[in-house]
């Protein structure tokens, strides 16, 4: 061990600089990958349970499709794709919120798929039984309770989405570990900042994992 | 748009479409450089794969001892501190903290890093699915190792761990599958791998979806593959009467 690490550069004033921007970029991505993936996600998951064939083989394939490719692979694909299709160049930042959007929907389509086959059948016959349409029953029997089911595999999927978000590192958008990257650069001193970043995660991380456990707790006790 | 293939005949250097798409000489094609991409790709995930089965077989079993709190508690940390941080903070970590640190990993090269980041970070993983196999387990096979006189070590290695591993098979597929796609991340640190590739012959060619769509293909050509390897050892691996075909059951 030769190594003289130094903390002392590391203050409010460097956190408030880089760190906070980068952060504040993961927080929004997951947010709205989070939720745009959940409603994409759902949406794939019914037309998978549908029984039509004509709506089950697209969302089959686009499924499988995406989760058997890199996250990496499908950032670098939107990036080049996105403006050739809109017809102008946009920023990374953008970029990384379709992918992630897109990407995590297959994700979690999975897991909604579970959930509503957790429901039991008599659930979907009382529904129909009473005389409610395809949408009433999902919207008002199904999918509130699927939800609830899931909603701890939901949010520990929201977890490892928020590490993924590091990814975009690929094409360059300005992320939370990216601005650790830049702070250590500028103040020469990279080993550092590397640790900050790792340890920023981890707290993170830890804690809204440990927060997700509780939640399950709480519901199992509930049901 | 228009396709063009014929940029996997390119010479990397002169741009020149050659009679042959494999270059002669020394010089290589883009057909060439993808070609040992992918086999970085998968010399890269093959290599972690047996760190993560190791570490991970060891870890998991640690998490599972009786009466040893502190040996249980460091495999539970080992595996919370890789959940917790992004795989790409992992390879950070290994290829520029680590040699800076100990200095006999300076003269490692970043493959060598990339692998034990990978390893590392997918043992938790397996480590994680290894326990929750092991405590699927009934008890009283463990309790029927004990009976027969079995050490801690013989009961583990003969009756526990050959039943364990096949109920993780399933798990274990799509882990496999998942080192092949969290290798790409070693683009990162510039490990010459199929993402690296993509990346760097998109930007010399500009002809990134031909190229993306190789890239692309090779990787789901791997996962298949894969998933049909592991297919197989499970068929082969399955005890009959004890693991009903399909199911998880006992």
């Amino acid at each position: 061990m030769n190594l003289n690490i130094d903390w002392s550069f590391f203050t409010w004033e460097l956190f408030s600089s880089f760190v906070l921007k980068g952060l504040y970029f993961s927080v929004i991505l997951t947010v709205i990958a989070t939720l745009g993936g959940i409603l994409l996600g759902t949406l794939l998951a019914l037309m998978r349970l549908s029984g039509r064939k004509w709506l089950m083989a697209p969302a089959t394939v686009y499924v499988n499709g995406m989760r058997s490719i890199p996250l990496v692979m499908v950032i670098l694909w939107f990036f080049l794709l996105v403006p050739l299709i809109i017809g102008r160049p946009i920023g990374a930042e953008v970029s990384a919120i379709v992918t992630f959007v897109a990407f995590e929907a297959a994700y979690f389509s999975e897991i909604m798929r579970a959930g509503i086959q957790s429901i039991p059948r008599g659930q979907v016959f009382a529904g129909q039984a009473v005389g409610m349409t395809y949408g009433q029953n999902m919207r008002l029997v199904i999918l509130p309770q699927a939800f609830r089911n899931m909603l701890p595999v939901l949010l520990t999927q929201t977890i490892i989405l928020f590490q993924d978000t590091s990814l975009v590192y690929a094409i360059g958008a300005y992320d939370m570990l990216k601005g650790f990257e830049i702070a250590g650069k500028n103040y020469g001193r990279p080993i550092e900042s590397y640790l900050a970043a790792a340890l920023s995660y981890f707290v993170i991380c830890y804690a809204l994992s440990w927060s997700v456990k509780r939640l399950h707790k709480k519901i199992a006790i509930i049901r | 748009m228009s396709w063009d293939w014929q940029v996997f005949c390119q010479d990397t250097i002169t741009q020149e479409v050659g009679a042959s798409c494999f270059g002669k000489g020394g010089d290589i094609t883009y057909l060439d450089w993808m070609l040992s991409a992918w086999g970085w790709t998968v010399s890269v995930s093959l290599l972690s794969l047996v760190v993560a089965l190791v570490v991970g077989a060891l870890i998991g079993t640690l998490r599972t001892l009786p009466d040893s709190p502190w040996v249980v508690r460091l495999g539970n940390a080992w595996v919370e501190y890789f959940r917790n941080i992004p795989l790409l903070v992992h390879i950070f970590l290994w290829y520029h903290v680590i040699p800076a640190m100990v200095p006999v990993m300076k003269s490692l090269p970043g493959f060598v890093l990339v692998v034990f980041a990978l390893g590392f970070f997918t043992s938790a993983r397996i480590a994680e699915q290894l326990r929750s196999g092991i405590l699927a387990l009934p008890r009283g096979q463990r309790y029927a190792g004990m009976a027969m006189g079995f050490t801690t070590f013989q009961y583990y290695r003969y009756v526990l761990l050959p039943m364990a591993f096949r109920i993780i098979i399933p798990p274990l597929t799509s882990e496999t599958m998942n080192i092949f796609k969290n290798s790409s991340v070693a683009f990162a640190v510039s490990v010459a791998e199929l993402t690296m590739f993509a990346m760097q012959a998109q930007e010399e060619t500009s002809r990134g979806i031909e190229i993306y769509l190789a890239v692309t293909g090779l990787y789901v050509i791997s996962a298949f593959a894969i998933n049909r390897i592991m297919a197989f050892i499970e068929k082969r691996a399955r005890v009959p009467g004890m693991i009903a075909a399909g199911g998880g059951g006992h």
